[in-house]
């Protein structure tokens, strides 16, 4: 022990040593004393591991670099601040950061529940929609009208398909 | 249907009460959804928080369970309306506290209650008396693929349904039963039962969620992760928890009966007591006397029928039912003599505890 270990959050020496089993998984973490108290640890019913994991990963010392997601502009260290994203793509934009924290946060990485199947189906109608119509005055402005007529009865095919969908 | 004629209807938590409900009162189901391709509340900006309000308001209210139920702002309902809907579990602290285009829609037995944009565009609840967590799932998942139908939800097909704390991403899905658990907080037993639904990915908190206290013995036991297992999955762990913390009670129960029945006794005779003769009650105290006596009914001390009595009483209790029921905003120190003015006529009529169904049993 040459090197005393610090604490996660403050980098002061650590003299609290925290090991949880949660879900078969072992977390550690190393507190100094003032933010072991401050963060609940020594009271086991009101502490929460998983949420001290989230803000120890979003350590402000980490350096922070300048990805920003194009949809929403939000930044790394938006997150930092918020502990929460800002749109759906950030899941995709900030996928290095969040990976290992969601590995520490829940049972797997990997969705296995409901998926919503109507709204799916009906997204990739509308997305072969947008993608015909495209086509359709692409044919149209190169005079290809055999192209043209083929791609507008399909469009309505799709077109019927989709107001067909809601079944309830 | 309007704020007051909701308020004046009793929930599902307080109508149904029965031997069923006896330790497991109420079971919670709530899915977190968001509009694919729009920034969550947190962050979306004033214009496009008033668009997502309003489309996420008129695809709920449409739904079938929602029809001619409470469809509201929060802005347009006064401070002590929305502590009322917190007090009933219908909507949280955090959109009682928010400002302007957020919302909820409420059906008219109050057993659903969908919140729009508080931390994500939609909090889709079910509510449940009793321990019913498959009905409640069931009833929650056909609510939430009625959705689909108007909706596009934002989802990855890795990591589900996308949320705006990366603690709820997956099924989006927490599921809750709120226990009481007597027994065990007499027997100072607690802090063990915490310590072992913990390690099983479990969490439990007080009456009224995150940071609330357990007074009167209440808790909320729920999934603590959501990513990595299916819903059904994790509703069947939950419930095996949840099926085994209730026989740790029911030994605890078992074993103050025999160990020291005179203060057991004691404790629900002097509850019952002070409930109809206090002067000052506060709301803590309050809870936990109430505690006591459904104990006592649970035993045998009281009627069965009681039981609805003092579960509509755990809620009337509460500081923003009971100014409700003074048509008016009462100061602190008043609230604990109307409490206990309250309390003291419900229960001048309520018969004295009866303990012989001990010497029955031997």
């Amino acid at each position: 022990m040459a090197n005393p270990l610090k604490c996660d959050l403050c980098s002061k020496p650590a003299t609290v040593h925290l090991t949880q089993i949660v879900n078969n998984k072992v977390h550690k973490v190393d507190l100094c004393e003032a933010c072991a108290q401050a963060k609940g640890v020594t009271d086991p019913s009101g502490f929460s591991l998983a949420d001290l994991l989230l803000k120890a990963s979003l350590n402000p010392e980490q350096p922070v670099s300048g990805v920003r997601c194009e949809q929403c502009g939000f930044t790394q260290s938006d997150f930092k601040k918020h502990g929460r994203f800002g749109c759906p793509a950030c899941y995709e934009t900030f996928k290095g950061l969040i990976e290992p924290m969601l590995d520490n946060m829940h049972k797997g990485t990997v969705h296995t529940g409901k998926v919503p199947t109507r709204a799916l189906e009906r997204k990739s109608l509308y997305d072969r929609l947008t993608k015909l119509e495209l086509d359709l005055t692409e044919a149209v402005k190169s005079e290809r009208y055999e192209d043209a007529a083929r791609t507008r009865d399909e469009i309505n095919q799709v077109k019927q398909a989709v107001t067909q969908k809601p079944a309830r | 249907m309007t704020i007051a004629s909701l308020i004046d209807t009793p929930s599902e938590l307080t109508d149904s009460a029965s031997s069923k409900t006896a330790i497991v009162l109420m079971t919670r189901i709530r899915l977190a959804r968001n509009l694919a391709g729009q920034p969550f509340p947190g962050w979306a900006k004033p214009a496009q928080r008033t668009a997502i309000f309003e489309s996420c308001r008129a695809a709920v209210a449409a739904t079938s369970p929602m029809k001619r139920g409470l469809d509201i702002e929060i802005s347009d309902l006064s401070e002590l309306e929305r502590q009322i809907l917190v007090e009933r579990h219908l909507i949280s602290r955090e959109l009682s506290g928010a400002k302007a285009d957020a919302g909820v829609v409420i059906n008219k037995d109050q057993t659903f209650a969908v919140m729009i944009n508080e931390e994500d565009h939609l909090r889709i609840q079910v509510l449940r008396a009793g321990f019913q967590l498959k009905k409640a799932w069931n009833a929650i998942n056909e609510l939430d693929t009625a959705l689909e139908d108007s909706l596009d939800f934002a989802f990855s097909p890795t990591l589900g349904y996308l949320t705006a704390c990366p603690t709820n991403v997956g099924t989006a899905m927490r599921a809750s039963a709120m226990m009481h658990l007597p027994a065990l907080v007499i027997s100072n037993q607690m802090e063990k039962v915490v310590r072992a639904v913990n390690q099983l990915g479990m969490v439990v908190r007080g009456l009224f969620g995150e940071g609330s206290d357990a007074s009167g013995s209440i808790f909320q036991i729920s999934n603590q992760t959501t990513l990595g297992e299916s819903e059904e999955d994790i509703i069947k762990r939950l419930g095996s928890v949840l099926q085994s913390i209730v026989e740790h009670e029911l030994n605890a129960r078992e074993k103050l009966l025999e160990a020291d029945p005179a203060k057991l006794f004691d404790k629900i005779g002097r509850a019952h007591g002070i409930l109809q003769n206090c002067h000052l009650l506060s709301s803590s105290e309050a809870m936990n006397l109430l505690s006591l006596i459904r104990l006592g009914i649970d035993l045998g001390a009281f009627h069965d029928a009681d039981r609805s009595v003092i579960d509509r009483l755990l809620i009337e209790a509460q500081p923003g039912h009971l100014q409700h029921a003074q048509k008016r905003e009462v100061e602190p120190g008043q609230r604990d003599l109307l409490r206990a003015a309250r309390l003291r006529s419900e229960f001048a009529n309520f018969t004295r505890p009866d303990f012989s169904f001990t010497n029955e049993k031997n």
